[in-house]
């Protein structure tokens, strides 16, 4: 058990210290590096304090601790999945209405280049 | 492509990827039915010689500047559509399995019914009568794909729909509206029913020739079949059960307002503040 929270704790130090190099690299965005953050010291509380596991254990009404963590940790990783699915979405939405009317655009410069080379005394007379 | 000038202006649109060997037959098909309109060829990213061919053809081009995918790409020639001011658009795939022949009997009943999407339907006889899927070259998988969906469909549009599948569609103005702002990405043709059904707009079937593929091939594998299904399926549900608080909303203004002018610059306007919404179909 003490091996296994150990582990944990461990694996909660790794991430943690990997999401902090990422943001300070750039590499993730903050808005996008709370989740993790917030997931990995909830993670990481739970492993080192063992009252809380047990009281989460008692509460959830699972039979061992270890389960408790286990679910916990799982339950946590489905949320942040479920998060950045959602802010997925978002991204492909805005990706193609963005490609919608960058192509639109290009379509109406096209169509502009072409009317002001069929006649070239257009800008003039507008101006 | 210049912009519409009467009431009854209609734009044909033809999503195309990778149709380099049918493209070019079906802009110049299409001309030779319907001379009088402009064919917008949407090229969603081809890496073959689509756009060359189309623009020999005669075809505008609308290249997408990456892979949308069919919805995407239809989209965006509606957007377009729109915003030039297009009272009416067809839309007739690249593949050349839709016969441009039928195009102006679609118009027509566009034009006519008043209703806002017009369907090409493959199962549906001259007389009205449905046409038996066995006889009419179907596989198997589609057969049994078709079949459920009319099932699961008539309940939801209150009538029976003979090809909901069908991507030979007309629409007009009230459904440019809609579809500019919010259209299903992936596999639009079920959904677009939905979608339509959810503002109380109306369809109707006109019986069309279907051709067999003429080059390359259908990307529908019997694994791409079930994915299908199930897509569309949660797609349709998704569209019946949601409550569409932007349309709504839009829908109290422009009550309003009087409605924007064919040909002006407000569709413009509605394309620009799309944002977020735009391409978000079974999202919404």
């Amino acid at each position: 058990m003490d091996r296994l929270l150990n582990v944990v704790t461990g694996l909660s130090l790794v991430l943690l210290v990997l999401v902090l190099i990422s943001v300070r690299r750039a590499h993730i965005r903050v808005e996008y590096s709370v989740t993790w953050l917030v997931a990995t010291v909830a993670i990481l509380i739970l492993s080192r304090a063992r009252p809380i596991l047990e009281a989460v254990r008692q509460w959830s009404g699972l039979p061992d601790t270890p389960l408790t963590l286990f679910l916990f940790g799982s339950g946590v990783f489905v949320l942040m999945f479920f998060r950045f699915s959602v802010i997925i979405s978002h991204l492909r939405d805005d990706n193609i209405a963005l490609a919608q009317r960058l192509a639109i655009l290009e379509f109406h410069l096209r169509q502009a280049g072409r009317q002001e080379s069929a006649d070239p005394n257009a800008r003039t007379h507008e101006t | 492509m210049t912009r519409p000038t009467g009431p009854d202006s209609l734009l044909v649109i033809v999503p195309a990827f990778n149709e380099e060997g049918a493209v070019a037959s079906v802009v110049r098909s299409v001309r030779q039915h319907v001379p009088g309109a402009p064919v917008l060829v949407i090229d969603d990213c081809s890496v073959d010689g689509t756009i060359p061919a189309a623009r020999a053809a005669g075809a505008e081009i609308l290249p997408m500047p990456h892979h949308l995918g069919l919805g995407g790409c239809v989209q965006a020639g509606y957007k377009l559509a729109y915003e030039l001011g297009y009272a009416y658009v067809i839309r007739v795939d690249g593949d050349g399995q839709h016969d441009a022949a039928d195009i102006p009997r679609i118009f027509e009943r566009l034009k006519t019914s008043g209703c806002e999407m017009v369907i090409g339907s493959r199962f549906l006889a001259e007389n009205g009568s449905s046409v038996k899927l066995w006889t009419s070259r179907t596989g198997m998988v589609r057969w049994f794909g078709i079949r459920f969906f009319r099932a699961v469909l008539r309940p939801i549009l209150g009538r029976s729909v003979h090809d909901p599948t069908s991507g030979f569609v007309g629409v007009n103005r009230r459904a440019l509206d809609v579809f500019s702002r919010s259209f299903p990405l992936e596999y639009p043709e079920i959904e677009a029913l939905v979608v339509l059904q959810r503002r109380a707009f109306r369809f109707e079937e006109v019986p069309v020739a279907m051709r067999p593929r003429t080059t390359g091939r259908s990307s529908i594998t019997a694994l791409k079949s079930l994915y299908y299904i199930v897509h569309v399926l949660l797609g349709v549900f998704v569209n019946v059960l949601k409550y569409d608080r932007r349309f709504h909303s839009s829908q109290r203004e422009s009550s309003r307002k009087p409605a924007p002018p064919i040909g002006g610059n407000a569709g413009r306007n509605a394309g620009r503040n799309a944002g977020r919404n735009a391409g978000r179909g079974v999202g919404g």
